[in-house]
């Protein structure tokens, strides 16, 4: 009888902090959380580093942090400007709050290898 | 004018009962649950809490004329019923900022809930609320870190942090015991904890344990590419055995360490919270025999006053119950000292149990711990109720997994960032909790597995501490 075990072996994966656990995005569920961002009254803020320095505190700005931006738009055209732009890195999207001094919102939007 | 000294014994009610008495800012205000014996006057037993808790004694003595008395006593300037309640009533007591010793959560709680407490007057008393005053908060240090570092500290954003406890909680080596940290940590975990109970017992010393945990630590961060970290316990028998062992989690590397508040004391406690300061370390609380001080609800102290009291003596994390668990805890009443823990003004809100307006001034924000028998069912619920400055904590729901503690833990992560992105999303997660977990268990065998395990287990008893509302 051959043996047969219902047990699974998991794999340790490298994952990237917030929603690293979930399957990539789709494009609408991406506008979902940046219109999220918005409505929170969060500053929008790209961000993006080689992922041999993934782990470290400061990743690079994309230009500035988008204070007071409510169009859904201009992130998604920035979101895809720095991934052209560095297709290599990984390109996070930050909801930074000013009141907490803190990110409400913070995860990888494109994977770089 | 002096006074003549009188000799003998006065009613409480002529000198600590004043009705006219409006509270300064500066008072410190305090809401008892009073039940007195039969036939003893409401004002005379408030009164008498006023007088026990403060300057008073039984009898008039001499030397009180030796100084002014009306400027030290405790007043007791209200009276309320208690809804649905005709044998106890409320009474609200003002005690005058000289009255405590800067930055001594100890004292405080020597003077209101010391003697008084054992007053044969009463039947029973009950500590719901204490109003701080902001001049007595800015002498506390309060959290070491406060919610914004920690999460700065553990890259942790936009969701609750998720952990568990490592078990069984007593009887594993220390090798043994790294590698449950290890194997929870590498599945997907920000923290693992020692159970309350594991200290330096012969199965596992401390400090074997410390080096272990922190090789299973190092380890997961590496592999996982995220911070990761481990509460580990410094609860000890003596203050300088405690901080021993919390200069070698700093000597270690480790970002965190732990200590139980009540049974390790206040004093032990604040004392504790400096040294993380100091050390840029974080602290996570525990609070066993809470439950024998605030569950009975006439008698003993309200949850939302030791919670409270541990914000002030110093603390980043603490246990607040789950609502949805195995262990009591009413809904509104959670939310109540929840705020209580995380925000910087508490308005009064009955509806729930928050006597006072709070004004926490510049302190920072303790994170709420859920823990306690709950599992993935309960995930949308416990992010709906809890919100993102939490840790929620699956004991049992992480080992219990059929494939052992990383697919559970990776089965906790999965549901977890599913409900997150739900609820930023717009959806309601409670209503549509099913839905969510079915559809993120299509991606993830570790969390269909663990829907599957644990579909049958609820915990629905009624709570026996209930809020006093019509």
């Amino acid at each position: 009888m051959p043996f047969k075990s219902t047990v699974g072996d998991y794999q340790t994966v490298a994952t990237l902090e917030t929603f690293g656990f979930l399957p990539p995005m789709t494009q609408d569920e991406i506008y979902d959380q940046i219109a999220y961002i918005i409505a929170q009254g969060w500053s929008p803020l790209i961000e993006h580093v080689h992922p041999s320095r993934s782990m470290a505190t400061y990743w690079s700005y994309w230009k500035l942090p988008f204070f007071g931006e409510k169009d859904l738009g201009v992130i998604v055209n920035e979101l895809e400007a720095c991934h052209r732009a560095y297709p290599d890195h990984h390109v996070r999207l930050v909801g930074y709050d000013a009141y907490t001094q803190s990110q409400g919102a913070c995860f990888v939007v494109f994977e770089g290898r | 004018m002096s006074k003549k000294y009188d000799a003998g014994v006065k009613e409480y009610r002529d000198t600590y009962w004043t009705p006219d008495y409006v509270p300064l800012d500066s008072d410190l205000l305090a809401c008892f649950k009073c039940t007195g014996q039969e036939g003893v006057p409401r004002e005379e037993v408030a009164a008498a809490v006023a007088a026990e808790s403060s300057t008073g004694t039984w009898s008039t003595v001499w030397s009180e004329l030796l100084t002014d008395l009306d400027f030290y006593k405790g007043r007791a300037y209200r009276i309320e019923d208690v809804p649905g309640d005709k044998e106890s009533f409320y009474a609200f007591i003002a005690y005058p900022l000289d009255l405590f010793e800067e930055g001594s959560i100890t004292n405080v709680l020597t003077s209101l809930v010391g003697n008084v407490f054992g007053f044969k007057a009463l039947r029973h008393l009950r500590l719901e609320d204490i109003r701080f005053p902001l001049a007595f908060i800015k002498t506390c240090m309060g959290p070491p870190n406060g919610i914004q570092v920690e999460r700065d500290r553990m890259n942790k954003y936009g969701r609750p942090l998720l952990g568990c406890t490592i078990k069984p909680k007593l009887g594993l080596s220390g090798k043994n015991y790294g590698r449950v940290v290890y194997e929870c940590l590498r599945g997907g975990l920000d923290f693992t904890k020692d159970d309350e109970n594991i200290n330096s017992q012969p199965f596992q010393r401390w400090q074997n344990r410390f080096e272990f945990v922190a090789e299973a630590v190092k380890l997961a961060e590496a592999e996982t590419g995220e911070k990761k970290g481990h509460y580990l316990n410094c609860t000890a028998a003596t203050p300088e055995e405690m901080y021993e062992r919390a200069e070698f989690a700093k000597q270690l590397g480790q970002p965190i360490i732990m200590h139980d508040y009540i049974t390790g004391g206040f004093t032990a406690n604040t004392g504790l919270a400096k040294w993380c300061r100091k050390n840029g370390m974080l602290l996570h609380i525990h609070r066993a025999m809470h439950a024998v001080i605030d569950r009975h609800p006439k008698h003993g102290i309200h949850f939302r006053v030791l919670a409270k009291c541990l914000r002030l003596s110093g603390g980043d994390q603490l246990h607040t119950g789950t609502v949805v668990g195995k262990l009591e805890g009413d809904r509104q009443s959670t939310l109540g000292y929840i705020d209580q823990l995380r925000e910087s003004f508490v308005p009064e809100d009955r509806s729930r149990g928050n006597f006072f307006d709070q004004d926490w001034g510049s302190m920072g924000g303790v994170f709420a711990v859920a823990s306690g028998g709950i599992h993935v069912w309960h995930m949308p619920a416990l992010v709906a109720i809890f919100g993102d400055d939490s840790v929620l904590q699956f004991g049992g729901g992480t080992h219990g997994h059929p494939w052992g503690s990383a697919a559970g833990a990776a089965a906790n992560r999965v549901a977890l960032e599913a409900c997150v992105k739900a609820r930023n999303a717009g959806r309601e997660i409670e209503r549509e909790g099913r839905d969510i977990l079915t559809e993120a268990a299509r991606h993830s065998p570790e969390l269909a597995i663990a829907l599957e395990t644990w579909k049958e287990i609820k915990f629905e008893f009624d709570t026996v501490d209930k809020l006093d509302v019509h």
